[in-house]
């Protein structure tokens, strides 16, 4: 094992994933939305019929790419390891609310630095609110809070996910008449780039972010902990790759307003993203590393990622996602709810230990 | 002997982080995956310890052993 590189590999990959994720916008993603786990896994839900929102329904292949990228290269490298067992409902849970923060900001931690990176100015007072959920959950976990261990799986538990994205990915190919899919300048779900584009940025993103451990919400959460800077030095190399690749593009943008999928209530964006911050520290990773754990055999990933689902279906169905009109009154309530569920999980899985 | 076996990131690290308080000159942890393994070394190397590892199956024992060197 090689820790002297490690610094300059995550640059390089973040460097890559930034160029990767702003071309995509060019090949037709909707802009600042190369990349997004929580759209993305919310515009699969709404193509397999879980919400009824006409205007965000296509089966994502980065979502099928990062997953399957992820798998390959862990079985090449011996880290594919079937596990799981570590709490299960309440990663759940903390995937339903951490969605249901993500869908009142519009965006996950990943998509929050490619809008930062577009001029959304909007979303720098979403990274604050991150910060300051991570802020909170380093705080519980430094005080002893855990989901406790993970086990040793059978195989096929860990196979079922990987499995389920070539489905997926079967079901868009062949599109059978109970896939939903966007109608054509029907939204965001209608933005899209060339399957094989989607699929091959998925999987190359995937590797690297397997390779390297890239993890949104770790690289800030470590530098608070131990002033540790691999992760974060990932963070900003996507970042600025992004910004620079808008440049050259025409897609950079500054400002509040007028701002691509994207609400411009600061307070809504800072709690919305704080829910996120908090809930994936206690996760132990951002909705990006969950997907690529997930690949990896880890079952406790895929189980937040259910819960990802869950919450976005139900996002919808409840009217608690955003539009560009802004947030809405039950995505208020929701937010306010998942703070509050969060931190009462929070709580209840932190023991004060006694030093030796 | 630390067990930091099947917890999440970033917990492994927390856990040496709070063992090493104590200051001992040699810790043993035992990890199951190597995103554990590289961030346990990370900082067990950035607080002055040299790291050697054995694996077993899927576990890593870790031997960390304070550098010998001059302050």
């Amino acid at each position: 094992m090689n820790l002297k590189n490690e610094k300059t590999a995550i640059i390089l990959a973040g460097l890559l994933i930034g160029v990767i994720s702003a071309l995509l916008v060019v090949f037709g993603n909707p802009a600042n939305m190369g990349f997004c786990i929580a759209c993305f896994i919310r515009d699969t839900a709404g193509a397999l019929g879980l919400h009824q929102a006409a205007a965000v329904q296509y089966i994502r292949p980065e979502i099928i790419g990062l997953v399957i990228g992820s798998c390959v290269i862990a079985l090449v490298t011996k880290e594919f390891i079937p596990r799981g067992g570590s709490s299960p409902m309440t990663r759940f849970a903390l995937g339903f609310f951490v969605m249901i923060g993500c869908l009142m900001f519009l965006g996950c931690p990943y998509r929050m630095v490619l809008r930062i990176a577009g001029g959304d100015m909007n979303a720098v007072i979403g990274l604050i609110g991150f910060i300051a959920g991570i802020l909170v959950g380093v705080f519980f976990l430094n005080r002893g809070f855990t989901l406790k261990r993970t086990y040793s799986l059978p195989k096929i538990e860990s196979a079922i996910f990987p499995t389920a994205q070539i489905v997926l990915l079967i079901l868009l190919i062949t599109a059978p008449v109970f896939i939903l899919f966007t109608a054509v300048d029907g939204g965001p779900g209608a933005k899209h780039a060339a399957i094989l584009v989607s699929l091959g940025a998925g999987l190359i993103v995937g590797i690297l972010a397997q390779r390297t451990r890239l993890c949104m919400v770790g690289g800030i959460r470590d530098v608070i902990l131990f002033r540790e800077w691999k992760l974060f030095f990932g963070f900003v190399a996507i970042l600025v790759a992004a910004f620079i690749t808008n440049l050259i593009t025409g897609h950079f943008s500054l400002g509040f307003i007028d701002q691509p999928i994207a609400i411009t209530d600061g307070l809504w964006n800072f709690l919305g993203m704080l829910t996120v911050g908090f809930g994936c520290v206690l996760l132990g990773g951002c909705p990006l590393r969950q997907l690529i754990l997930a690949g990896e055999g880890n079952t406790d990933s895929v189980i937040t990622i259910l819960g990802l689902f869950a919450g976005a279906a139900i996002a919808h169905n409840f009217a608690m996602a955003s539009s560009s009109k802004g947030p809405t009154f039950n995505g208020k309530i929701g937010v306010i709810i998942g703070i509050i569920v969060i931190l009462i999980i929070a709580v209840a899985n932190t023991k004060k230990e006694k030093l030796a | 002997m630390l067990d930091a076996r099947g917890r999440s990131c970033p917990e492994p690290v927390i856990i040496l982080k709070k063992a090493m308080i104590s200051q001992e000159n040699s810790y043993e942890i035992l990890v199951d995956n190597k995103t554990a393994l590289e961030n346990v070394t990370r900082y067990a190397e950035h607080n002055g310890y040299q790291v050697a590892f054995t694996q077993s199956n899927d576990d890593f024992t870790m031997i960390l052993t304070k550098k010998q060197a001059g302050i």
